[in-house]
């Protein structure tokens, strides 16, 4: 039983893992972000849970309540989902541009193109 | 899954499914705004994403049993490391002292906001906050840079029609949405003013008030959209929101005190509070408002001239 107290840090571990292996294992560039977007959202379960206090309420000030929740990784995950999602449209901004220049976004067909066109390269000066 | 409608939906999903959590782990701020951002806004430009790079995965992974295996060695690291972290819920773990206690019993007298959340993000860490948004500002540049397409005027009508024939099916859909949007804005404006007082401020207000004109961007066209807000007007604002949060520290640098110290706006400490928060949350909501709306116009605007090289070649 002293280790049940910990169940919520499995459970972001569990979900970064599962967001890591997105990451690692699938070649879509699409499939990648909604990846890196689990792996972003363990941290904010991470640090809402860790600002949980047993007995306190929202951090918002009231008569006759004297226990609250922290509210400092209230304020730093509030402006990092902001962040986040300006980050995620960047990145699919630049998915976006790699499909109009290799027609792919699959990782493996993009490097075989890259490939490709340096074996070219380096063919053309040693012709030369 | 291959299919990737599919894969952004159960993301779009995920993402309510954690806002709910985080209501029930006390953090109503938070919540607030990842129902709006993950399960709203985000859903959305993946799904325009999409329909510009192809909604099918070929899968192909690469060596997933190395990646399982690295996966599970990182996770039972970690797990082993929780071993010695404070219970969940524990009223005495390290994060609840240094500083939380004193924005908890203080945070009235210094800054006189009843959302402690509000007076830490807008007062006592307003510098964070500046950093934060001057990233967005970046990124909504970044996202400019890469898909903002030239368009040229001969090229309207073309792109006017092909439109019309899209919207001219959904009539029901745009009349409700049309009495829909004025509320929408009118309750980004009440987020906007009650962040002193509750969950909100600028934001969830920004975000949400994007949200109302995406909205309407996708029922009535881009260039109906951009005829009712020029895209260079949203890039001023943008900016001025920025400027306006910078200034406000530099006039509080100017009277005296330390940069974005607000005690030193007005002759009485906690009305200089108010006035400094209620300036930046402005302004963090001028610049996350169009920001997301520019982000959301450029996808756009780049998925019409893509739909108009495909019917260009269809001809």
């Amino acid at each position: 039983m002293m280790f049940m107290g910990l169940y919520n840090y499995w459970i972001v571990v569990v979900l970064m893992m599962i967001g890591l292996y997105i990451v690692i294992a699938h070649g879509n560039l699409i499939k990648k972000i909604v990846g890196l977007t689990i792996f972003q959202t363990s941290v904010f379960i991470f640090y809402i849970s860790i600002a949980k206090v047993d007995g306190g309420t929202a951090p918002i000030l009231e008569d006759g309540v004297s226990q609250y929740s922290n509210p400092l990784p209230h304020v730093l995950i509030l402006t990092a989902i902001v962040v986040g999602i300006a980050t995620t449209a960047l990145g699919l901004a630049l998915a976006v541009r790699l499909k109009e220049a290799y027609g792919s976004i699959e990782e493996k067909h993009i490097q075989d193109l890259d490939n490709h066109t340096l074996e070219n390269q380096s063919k053309d000066e040693q012709g030369c | 899954m291959k299919d990737l409608v599919a894969v952004v939906m159960l993301a779009g999903i995920y993402s309510l499914l954690s806002a709910s959590f985080f209501v029930v782990m006390d953090a109503a701020d938070v919540a607030f705004t990842e129902a709006s951002v993950g399960a709203g806004i985000s859903t959305l430009l993946m799904l325009v994403a999409i329909t510009m790079t192809g909604r099918s995965e070929h899968l192909v992974r690469h060596k997933p049993m190395l990646a399982l295996v690295v996966v599970t060695i990182i996770g039972g690291l970690l797990i082993y490391g929780t071993l010695d972290m404070p219970h969940f819920g524990a009223v005495d773990s390290p994060i609840h002292g240094y500083v939380a206690p004193r924005y908890i019993n203080d945070s009235m007298q210094e800054v006189g906001v009843i959302n402690i959340v509000t007076s830490v993000l807008a007062s006592y860490r307003a510098f964070d906050t500046f950093g934060e948004v001057v990233v967005i500002f970046t990124a909504g540049i970044g996202v400019l840079v890469l898909l903002s397409v030239e368009r040229r005027p001969e090229d309207d009508a073309e792109i006017d029609s092909l439109n019309k024939a899209m919207h001219e099916q959904q009539l029901i859909l745009r009349i409700a949405t049309k009495m829909l949007i004025p509320f929408i804005l009118l309750f980004a404006l009440y987020v906007q003013f009650h962040g002193d007082f509750g969950p909100g401020g600028g934001f969830q207000a920004g975000v949400i008030f994007a949200s109302a004109i995406i909205l309407y961007a996708m029922l009535f066209g881009l260039s109906t959209a951009r005829r009712v807000i020029n895209q260079s007007f949203i890039q001023l604002v943008a900016a001025i929101g920025v400027l306006l949060f910078g200034s406000t520290g530099l006039v509080s640098l100017l009277n005296g005190g330390n940069f974005l110290d607000y005690n030193v706006l007005f002759v009485d400490p906690i009305a200089g509070q108010h006035l400094g928060i209620f300036l930046i949350e402005w302004g963090v909501g001028c610049t996350v408002a169009s920001v997301i709306v520019l982000i959301f116009f450029n996808f756009a605007g780049r998925r019409e001239n893509y739909k108009r090289k495909k019917h260009r070649e269809t001809k």
